[in-house]
């Protein structure tokens, strides 16, 4: 069985308002419990926004840290999945219904190790 | 025994090159593994047939010559400890070798391999150079000089897609009902747009562009075989054929470009033309219309025409009605306006024409141009020739509008 990453590209800045993001929540709720009855859920998690994430590289050797995301974009990263999937076709319908439920972009891209059933 | 000529083993290399890829691919589950062994297959195809003669079934002969070489490869690698040679290994491990059994269930492998190539998650560039080259054995040196880009890149090209269907697990699988519909409609245009290219031949060998149209029909043909309750598959290869049909007529002797009215219809291939129609009318009786099936019978109009006076272009009209109201885009558009003023005038099919917002497109300043000649407003058409030339890469067409252009001082 492959693994595949399931990355929700969100918009950067500006939660939507309560009532969309409560039935996204509802949404992807829904979802994770569905992976999970179909064997396909591995983990999942969504992120704060990308003004939290911190960056470390080490520079001549210098260990290098500095604030915000790695690349500053219009989108970032708002969360993922990963699950197991039996090839691209079937990993593609979890993405369809990713980006239903988060109402955003989903790219899926495969892991390099596969897994057992 | 007579002597085989080198000519047979490329006849056979060109039909059975990508059904023995398919079969390969699916026992190993590996496409640059099938790739290897068959072409190993056929450098020993060419070694030993001239002496022995064809073999009876000479695509299972390439299969399970290919099979014996992968396998062969495959224990030599695996006892090495190679993770993707056990992989193979043990995906080929309860096929049987059976020449009979490959030559009768290669075709779902063929058509499982199209769908392969055709994934929508690789670009519609990389899906047309990879039939080419698993399904229609073209080299990666043809194809890089059919689409004018260096070798290299499409090399390139070709590893990192064979590399995306590898890693991220690109099914080799006729998709379910469900996905069929929009999964056949890739399939499709890239089997149109390689037959487009070779038609269109906006540059680059002639002699390979040729051959692309060839190799549509090819793979029209045998899409058609695969699925023969799909009135589109039909409608697609009668339009292919009904176009080809036109060929001889199309350019002069030394190149020049000839329209539709003014081309002699007495070198326009009967054969081509008798299968097309026929297909066009048995898919009118499957009443499926769609925008294959349309554009194929606007073609059989055009070819039930004996000379271009004859041609009904009322139906001709209708038809475009009707395609219009499948695919509503402006070039359907213009092409319909093209109908109008046959059966209306120049004057009902300009203003159409003038309504369509299409200043980009060669064809749309080619057809006003026509049109505005027609009604002896040279000034005007002399200048819409001078934007379709600014717009024409291609020598045959820029030659027939300056020579139109000409004309009318």
């Amino acid at each position: 069985m492959k693994q595949y990453l399931l990355s929700v590209y969100s918009p950067e800045g500006g939660t939507p308002p309560t009532e969309v993001l409560d039935k996204i929540m509802r949404d992807v709720d829904l979802l994770n419990q569905e992976l999970k009855a179909k064997g396909a859920w591995v983990f999942a998690g969504g992120l704060h926004p990308s003004s939290t994430a911190t960056v470390v590289q080490l520079r001549d050797n210098d260990m290098l840290v500095t604030d915000g995301p790695f690349v500053e974009g219009k989108e970032h990263i708002g969360g993922f999945w990963v699950i197991k999937a039996a090839d691209l076709d079937a990993a593609l319908e979890w993405g369809r219904k990713a980006t239903r439920a988060c109402t955003v972009p989903i790219e899926v891209r495969p892991f390099q190790e596969d897994v057992e059933v | 025994m007579p002597a085989l000529a080198a000519s047979e083993i490329e006849r056979v290399f060109r039909e059975e090159y990508g059904r023995a890829v398919a079969v390969l691919v699916r026992v190993f589950g590996d496409i640059d593994l099938a790739e290897e062994a068959v072409q190993d297959a056929f450098t020993t195809a060419v070694q030993r047939w001239p002496a022995t003669g064809l073999p009876p079934s000479p695509a299972g002969w390439i299969i399970t010559t290919a099979r014996n070489r992968a396998i062969d490869r495959l224990r030599r690698e695996s006892s090495r400890d190679d993770r993707h040679a056990q992989a193979a290994l043990l995906h080929a491990r309860d096929e049987p070798p059976n020449e009979q059994v490959e030559a009768g269930v290669v075709n779902d492998d063929r058509l499982r391999l199209i769908f392969t190539c055709c994934h929508p998650a690789l670009s519609t560039s990389v899906q047309v150079a990879l039939t080419l080259r698993l399904l229609g054995g073209l080299t990666t040196a043809e194809i890089a000089s059919a689409f004018m880009v260096p070798e290299a890149t499409m090399a390139q090209r070709l590893v990192r897609a064979k590399g995306k269907i590898r890693d991220a697990g690109i099914p080799y699988r006729v998709p379910n009902q469900k996905d069929l519909p929009g999964r056949l409609g890739a399939v499709q245009s890239v089997i149109y747009l390689i037959f487009n290219e070779g038609y269109t031949a906006s540059s680059g060998d002639r002699l390979v562009r040729e051959d692309l149209c060839a190799e549509a029909m090819r793979l029209g043909r045998l899409l058609a075989n695969l699925m023969p309750d799909e009135p589109e598959v039909m409608g697609l290869l009668a339009l292919m054929l009904l176009i080809e049909s036109r060929r001889a007529a199309r350019t002069t002797p030394s190149g020049e470009l000839v329209l539709l009215a003014d081309q002699d219809r007495s070198l326009w291939d009967r054969a081509f033309i008798a299968e097309g129609q026929d297909l066009v009318r048995r898919c009118l009786r499957r009443n499926q219309p769609g925008p294959y099936q349309i554009q194929a019978a606007i073609n059989a109009v055009h070819s039930d025409a004996l000379v271009a006076s004859a041609t009904d272009w009322w139906q001709i009209l209708q038809l475009y009605n009707q395609l219009l109201e499948l695919t509503p885009s402006p070039v359907v558009a213009l092409n319909r306006a093209v109908a109008v003023a046959e059966v209306e005038g120049p004057d009902a099919g300009l203003t159409l024409a003038d309504g369509l917002d299409l200043g980009g497109y060669r064809l749309f300043h080619a057809i006003r141009a026509d049109l505005l000649r027609r009604l002896g407003r040279s000034d005007e058409a002399a200048l819409a020739y001078e934007a379709a030339l600014s717009r024409t890469e291609n020598a045959a067409e820029r030659d027939f509008l300056q020579r139109s252009r000409d004309a009318l001082l």
